[in-house]
């Protein structure tokens, strides 16, 4: 195994930090997420280690399960982008023709609009739930990954490999999954790392604008929302979610850089 | 003595390899070769892949490619030594005492500049001359080398010359700045025979007008033999043999030199055509997609079972586009391929499972011709459950057969491709081939990525499978000596005609054609003076002028 550099372990830290928060939420939690448990915006002391918001709910637990929302949904978004972006990019890639031009077209004009307008307008005609926030974003941000996976089987569809696996009468599923997706997965995988930032700097900006996830649930960008007034006072409340984004977004991106850096270096080649 | 330019005393290189899932460690990749050249001479390094020639003669610039690290020795240049000089005097000594000539001249120059200002860059850059005195020099090397029209051609982009002349204009940028040492990286290895000729005449008078030294890297024997003094013979990092040219062609001393001069042992004697081929092209003529001239015109040739039939010709001759049309991947505009006595559908789609099957392909690039990511046992064992519906057991039982037909032990089953040899690669490919039990199987240039000596071990290994196979070979080469070494026929291919066909003791007697016989003579003989003697008795220009 390669030693991992030490940005890429202070990443790897903190990612898991975040995560191991997420998934253990309800046990870790000191308190429930919208009891109300002591004064607006008291300061931070040792039954309160954050202080607490704008109405007197405990900011550690609002922090916790707000970052359960807020990871789970960016997640979901991941997932769902990179399944229908790649398949789609592939197959178009592979089978070319109408099919391939009529996709990408279609990408084209999805991205020639701005995402965060087109969110809001789907948003704000159709129930905001769950599962709506991660069909949106994921559908939205499959465009990009469409033109990633795109650009990267048509190199692999060229190859010899490839050549001989129709001369020898495969079907377009074996090419897609045998053949050109474990040779694609690298620059996927590193890929990935970064739409998830973009996905939770997605979730956060859409709750800040109060279309994303809807109160009493919150995630970060809700809670920046709810304690954004107490900045005016002086009061960090709304700093704590703004922190925390920005951390979890430059660990995971060392640890994107990292991944990316060691399926890409000319040395070991593809490992 | 006054006259030694190069003196390389126990060098030892060592590099930095990472094999898969272990840890990077450090070997010796060169252990302690010595040799001196004198002014004005050269001296031939020659070895396989892999027995550091490349590397010595970039060694002898002090310079190590990509984690190759100098261990130890002495490197004198002009009675410096240059391993422990500063990076500044380093500089001024790589490419104005010593220049570089690599292989593929197509790769090495920037295609945004024009060729002048690339070939007088280092002379300006180093101040030795004005632009427009170095510019003059250039032109005159350009004539020298034999450029057509030496006053303007460098006004013209990379791209806008052919293969032969960039690299000689790249042998231009490395006699421009006045150097004494040039080292050639295998200069003509990605030419076509004849052009390669041109070239190889051109850099020996260059190289004797100019009185530069030179360090010639090759592992074509027969080409060095042309134009060096000297000859070293390296293996595996290690000097087997070195001597005058003369010694050295004509009486090796090593078993591995007598190896080398004696290569192409594989003998065939010509079978007559049957009366059912298994395989007609009739009359093809084809184009490509959004083109509009034909890069094949009325092409005809058939194969008999159990037979090989060669199709020889440079680059752009079409015979790989033949193959292309044969096996259904570009639909000839007319014409028909005629299977086994059925006529096949013209375009992939169309073919049955049982028409792919019967007609399989090996490529030229082994190393892109299978998946990275599968085993040798996955990409040996997918023809057998795609044709076959083989599984388990019997699919294993195959399997291992066939490695054993190709050579190689039941251990290589799990291994992937980069854990093989180039040799090896192409063995596997041919495996895959074999599984489906295909009568004909197409080759495209099998062996011309390989060194010598492992591209005879194929030739062999393709003769016996023929043997026990009963398979028919098509057999794309640009290489005579191989098509005399395999074929039973032999269709020679020329701008998209053929232009000579029948068997092989009917296209290898004269009279010839003048192409054929620019080809048959452009084929390097080990022998001194054959240079001079070819370019002497030509008929004609070669397609690369």
């Amino acid at each position: 195994m390669m030693r991992i550099p030490p940005a890429a372990l202070i990443g790897l830290f903190f990612t898991g930090l975040y995560f191991f928060g997420a998934v253990f939420a309800q046990w870790i939690a000191p308190y429930s997420m919208t009891e109300i448990v002591g004064d607006v915006w008291e300061p931070s002391s040792a039954k309160h280690w954050l202080g607490t918001d704008n109405i007197g709910r405990d900011l550690l637990s609002r922090m916790i399960y707000g970052g359960q929302t807020t990871i789970f949904i960016a997640t979901a978004a991941t997932i769902l982008s990179f399944t229908t972006g790649s398949i789609l990019g592939f197959t178009a890639a592979v089978v070319g023709g109408w099919i391939d031009q009529a996709l990408s077209r279609f990408v084209d004009l999805i991205m020639s609009i701005p995402t965060l307008i087109f969110a809001l307008v789907v948003l704000s005609v159709m129930p905001v739930t769950l599962f709506m926030l991660i069909m949106v974003m994921g559908l939205l941000d499959s465009t990009r990954v469409y033109r990633l996976a795109r650009a990267v089987a048509v190199d692999i569809n060229v190859m010899d490999f490839v050549e001989a696996a129709k001369l020898r009468g495969e079907g377009n599923r074996w090419i897609i999954f045998r053949e050109i997706l474990p040779n694609a997965l690298s620059p996927l995988v590193a890929e990935m790392g970064l739409r998830f930032i973009f996905a939770v700097l997605f979730v956060s900006t859409l709750s800040f604008l109060g279309l994303g996830v809807q109160p009493p649930n919150a995630d970060w960008g809700g809670i920046v929302k709810e304690n954004k007034d107490g900045i005016v006072y002086g009061i960090p409340a709304a700093l704590v979610p703004a922190i925390a984004i920005a951390t979890l977004a430059i660990s995971v991106n060392l640890v994107a850089d990292w991944v990316l850096n060691r399926t890409t270096s000319l040395k070991g080649g593809r490992g | 003595m006054s006259d030694t330019l190069l003196k390389v005393k126990d060098l030892k290189i060592g590099a930095k390899i990472y094999p898969p899932g272990e840890k990077p460690k450090d070997i010796e990749i060169v252990h302690g070769v010595s040799f001196e050249l004198e002014k004005g001479k050269v001296l031939g390094l020659i070895g396989e892949s892999g027995a550091g020639k490349s590397t010595i003669g970039l060694a002898s610039m002090a310079y190590g490619r990509g984690g190759v690290e100098i261990t130890g020795g002495e490197v004198w240049v002009n009675g410096r030594e240059i391993l422990h000089t500063n990076l500044r005097d380093l500089r001024r000594l790589r490419g104005m005492e010593v220049t570089y000539v690599s292989q593929s001249a197509a790769a090495s120059f920037n295609p945004a500049k024009k060729i002048m200002e690339q070939v007088v860059e280092a002379s300006l850059h180093a101040g030795k001359f004005s632009k427009k005195a170095a510019e003059a020099r250039a032109r005159e090397l350009f004539a020298k080398l034999g450029l057509p029209d030496p006053d303007n051609i460098g006004e013209r982009y990379p791209h806008q010359v052919s293969g032969g002349q960039l690299q000689r204009c790249m042998t231009a940028l490395a006699l421009c700045p006045e150097p004494d040492l040039v080292v050639f990286d295998e200069p003509t290895t990605a030419l076509d025979v004849t052009t390669q000729i041109d070239v190889l005449m051109a850099i020996k008078e260059a190289i004797r007008d100019t009185g530069v030294a030179a360090l010639y890297i090759t592992h074509d024997l027969a080409v060095v033999a042309q134009v060096s003094d000297e000859i070293m013979v390296l293996k595996m990092g290690d000097m087997v043999e070195y001597g005058t040219t003369d010694q050295i062609i004509n009486h090796p001393q090593e078993e591995y030199t007598r190896d080398l001069v004696s290569v192409r042992s594989t003998q065939h004697d010509g079978k007559p055509p049957t009366d059912n081929p298994v395989l007609r092209v009739e009359n093809v003529t084809a184009r490509y997609k959004g083109t509009n001239f034909d890069v094949l015109h009325n092409v005809v040739m058939d194969l008999h079972p159990g037979q090989t039939l060669a199709v020889v010709g440079e680059s752009g001759s079409g015979k790989s586009t033949t193959a292309r049309v044969i096996t259904g991947l570009l639909p000839p505009r007319d014409g028909n391929i005629v299977f086994d006595g059925r006529e096949l559908s013209p375009d992939l789609e169309g073919r049955t499972r049982e028409d792919l099957r019967e007609l399989q392909m090996i490529y030229q690039m082994a190393d892109v011709a299978m998946n990275p990511r599968q085993t040798v046992g996955t990409i040996i064992g997918r023809p057998l459950e795609f044709y076959f519906g083989m599984r388990g057991a019997e699919k294993r039982k195959r399997i291992i057969e066939l490695l054993d037909e190709i050579e190689l032990g039941v251990e290589f089953m799990d291994r992937y491709p980069a854990e093989l040899s180039g040799g090896q690669k192409q063995r596997v490919c041919i495996a895959r081939a074999l599984a489906a039990k295909p009568k004909v199987i197409i080759c495209d240039e099998v062996t011309s990525a390989l060194d010598p000596l492992v591209a005879d071990g194929i030739l062999k290994l393709l003769e016996n499978l023929q043997k026990i196979e009963d398979v028919a070979y098509l057999f794309i080469t640009h290489d005579l000596a191989t098509v005399k070494a395999i074929a039973d026929s032999i269709a020679v291919m020329y701008q998209g005609k053929v232009v000579r066909y029948g068997t092989k003791a009917e296209v290898l007697s004269p009279p010839f054609d003048d192409y054929t016989d620019l080809l048959l003579s452009s084929v390097p003989e080990m022998r001194l003076g054959w240079l001079e003697e070819v370019i002497e008795n030509r008929k004609m220009e070669s397609a690369g002028n």
